[in-house]
């Protein structure tokens, strides 16, 4: 054993049995079974998680959503009547027209952000180390921190942003958390400063551009702007489809900053989002069935947006690979 | 034995012993012998402080049962989650307005029998904190804590907008008037409001009640849009009519916390405020030199016999389904019932007691000067409480976005209320239907 070579003590260098030998395919397979079962051992910590936390529950709420259950008494079919209910529910229609206004402003407000940031934090300048954590430093605050933060920069009163919109000649700035006009866009705004993540992953992605493509182009005479736009922006198109479709995901389940710096949706349900008027059916009403019907439809919403991306993007997203 | 070895064995008698330490610290003093009663309880501070007065002294008071006090956040889901997953606390303190909601779900036991045996009955309470925990025939819960709520108004504002601090207003004209002598405005910004029927906010949702109106008729209707509910709400929108519904919205933007020094009440920002009993503890913690009184809140001039609308709440005792100890736990939740512990409890958290009977001594050392008043309140006809229905938390909801629409001026109360009775009544019709498909609904 001392001397036998690695590949030969993990297996690999052993003859493969010939057609018709008695006892080697047995002493093989149960060497294969070993091995296997050691492999499932090591991962079982991962595999009985998964189908305890993930797939139990995945698989029960398909099943509850055909259900009237409140958790506490036994579910009782009732077919699709919880999506006919949905289709007609007023409240579920204004959650869903709030999540998708909220996503269409706030997805490309934060890619172009993010990607402007990345852009000029890619810059050669002293000192950019230290401009990166600040940029990246908001992404990692807590939400429900930042939620009580903003609500303080955005109090219509005493608001360090109506102050400064005062300072610069804005007279009467807008009651950000008061008005159905202005909420939306408050959470845009908090959106956008948290942007750091994704700079990050930008960045990553800058850093890969191939140097040589920058020299081609300047050799053709190419600005600042079209090394951008022909050589920075496709190379960085897989980043931005990742984020774009990251971003679907995150904005059409926004919950913790509105549900905890608009209660209940105030202004006039204004900020009522979708993941909000599910967590008020599961866990307030009781309506667990009902909020697991919400639950699918919002997945295959998100996988449908999701698959549209990708097709979408084929055509403009640029491989280097290939 | 080599050193690989040696390092696992250590590892595990680390962890075993870590496991042992913590189990210690965490593991509850328990006399031995004693049935050990989980009590999970939402009150932190002064409210926790009285209420483990309580449990100390029931603890005391036998050798038997030992009951374990935990402050829980949430406690509403969190007893919901650990009942449905078969792992309740013995003794649950919840809100008044979860009964309806946690006896359908069949997340509670009823105490009929108990209450049966130890002769605990209705004559014994208030009835409207009675009324609190008996739904659809049984008793459910038993009361902590009440509080009923008042008028309360700041005398030193009264006095500046020269009126006089000893004559509260009586009827709602009264009030506004008051309100409009009171309210200042400066450059088109308000600077101090008389009353907002937004503040505190708590009871957006009841202010038909004090027209005379009702939420529903008891059985299967819906009546958000009765007369007297639509008549509330236009009374509500006069005042962002009156002062500006944005102006009110940037002026309310800038109150504190109910429980900071920057309550709208207690920083002199508003004069009037429907308040519960509780705003004493606030103001002697926060702003002890306010010079404030609590009266009966104004009625509509034409309905004399509206006076002392009240809105009752109170904190309940459960006993959550599959709890190992109910018989335990109700001797607990019986001793809580006892003048003794009753009056113990209240006068630690400074409200009245919601037991009919209270001793002259409770009276005479409370230290609220107003606690009599709001004793007085709930013994009212006119006293309030939660519509007793399942469907409450969602019905709140839309009333809720209705008052919001309504003091935006987005929709006028006819409206507003007319969607609010659109959505719910059939939400009510199918809630029904559905009980009826289990079998279930009286």
């Amino acid at each position: 054993m001392k001397n036998r070579p690695y590949a030969q003590a993990i297996g690999a260098g052993e003859p493969l049995p010939e057609r018709g030998r008695g006892p080697a395919p047995h002493r093989r397979s149960a060497l294969s079974r070993r091995r296997t079962a050691t492999a499932l051992l090591f991962a079982s910590p991962w595999i009985v998680g998964f189908c305890v936390f993930l797939l139990y529950p995945l698989c029960a709420s398909i099943y509850y959503s055909f259900c009237d259950y409140s958790v506490l008494r036994p579910p009782v079919w009732v077919g699709a009547d919880n999506y006919r209910t949905l289709i007609n529910d007023e409240v579920f229609w204004t959650a869903l027209v709030n999540t998708v206004v909220y996503a269409v402003l706030a997805l490309p407000s934060s890619l172009v952000v993010a990607l402007s940031l990345s852009l000029l934090l890619n810059a050669r300048v002293a000192g950019m180390a230290l401009y990166r954590t600040f940029f990246f430093v908001p992404s990692l605050v807590p939400q429900v921190a930042l939620a009580i933060l903003w609500l303080w920069l955005f109090n219509g009163e005493h608001g360090m942003i109506n102050e400064a919109l005062k300072v610069i000649g804005i007279r009467n700035p807008p009651n950000w958390l008061g008005d159905p006009n202005w909420s939306k866009p408050a959470l845009v705004l908090l959106g956008v400063w948290g942007v750091g993540g994704a700079v990050v992953i930008y960045l990553a992605g800058l850093q890969d551009v191939p140097q040589h493509l920058y020299e081609a182009a300047d050799l053709d005479g190419a600005g600042w702007w079209a090394r951008t736009w022909h050589v920075t922006l496709p190379m960085l198109s897989p980043v931005i489809l990742f984020n774009l479709i990251m971003g679907i995901i995150g904005t059409l389940q926004i919950f913790t900053v509105p549900y905890v710096m608009f209660p209940g949706g105030s202004p006039a349900r204004s900020t009522y989002f979708y993941t909000m008027y599910l967590f008020d059916n599961a866990f307030i009403y009781h309506k667990m069935g009902y909020a697991c019907a919400m639950g699918w439809i919002m997945f295959a919403l998100i996988l449908v947006l999701t698959l549209i991306a990708l097709k979408a993007s084929s055509r403009h997203v640029y491989y280097g690979g290939g | 034995m080599d050193l690989r070895r040696l390092a696992t064995l250590f590892a595990v008698a680390v962890l075993g012993l870590t496991v042992w330490i913590s189990e210690r610290i965490v593991a509850p003093p328990v006399p031995g012998g004693r049935v050990h009663v989980i009590y999970w309880e939402k009150w932190t501070g002064i409210e926790a402080d009285a209420m483990r007065a309580v449990v100390d002294s029931f603890n005391r008071s036998q050798d038997k049962i030992f009951v374990e006090l935990l402050t829980i956040s949430d406690v509403g889901n969190k007893t919901l989650l650990a009942t449905a997953g078969g792992d309740p606390p013995d003794v649950a303190g919840l809100w008044g307005a979860n009964v309806a909601q946690y006896a359908d779900d069949d997340a509670i036991v009823p105490l009929d029998s108990w209450c049966a045996k130890y002769g605990i009955n209705r004559s014994q309470y208030i009835p409207v904190y009675w009324n609190t925990g008996f739904y659809d025939g049984h008793v459910y819960a038993l009361p902590t804590t009440p509080a009923s709520t008042a008028l309360h108004y700041n005398r030193a504002l009264f006095r500046s907008a020269r009126l006089d601090p000893d004559k509260p207003p009586a009827t709602l004209d009264e009030l506004d008037a008051d309100a409009a002598k009171i309210t200042k405005i400066e450059n088109g910004h308000v600077e101090v409001a008389g009353f907002l029927p937004a503040e505190p906010g708590w009871w957006n949702w009841g202010w038909g009640y004090v027209f005379g109106g009702r939420l529903w008729d008891g059985n299967s209707r819906i009546t958000a849009n009765d007369p007297a509910n639509v008549r509330a709400f236009a009374w509500i929108q006069s005042y962002p009519k009156k002062y500006g519904s944005t102006e009110l919205q940037t002026f309310r933007s800038g109150f504190g916390n109910v429980s900071s020094p920057q309550n709208a009440f207690m920083d002199s920002k508003v004069a009037m405020e429907l308040q519960g009993v509780w705003m004493y503890n606030f103001i002697t913690k926060y702003s002890p030199n306010l010079d404030w009184a609590a009266t009966p809140f104004p009625h509509p001039a034409d309905r004399p016999d509206l006076k002392g609308v009240t809105f009752c709440d109170e904190d309940i005792l459960v006993i959550p389904r599959g709890a190992k100890h109910p018989n335990e736990a109700f001797e607990f939740i019986r001793y809580v019932q006892s003048q003794p512990g009753m009056e113990l409890l209240c006068m630690g958290q400074r409200k009245h007691s919601p037991l009919s009977h209270v001793s002259e001594q409770f009276w005479r050392t409370h230290p609220n000067p107003f606690i009599r008043l709001f004793a007085d309140l709930a013994k009212s006809p006119r006293a309030v409480q939660d519509p007793q229905l399942a469907l409450w938390p969602e019905y709140q909801a839309e009333l809720v976005n209705a008052f919001d629409e309504v003091m935006l001026v987005q929709k006028t109360p006819q409206q507003a209320l007319d969607e609010v009775q659109a959505r719910m009544q059939p939400k009510m019709d199918e809630y029904l239907r559905r009980m009826k498909q289990r079998g279930e609904r009286r």
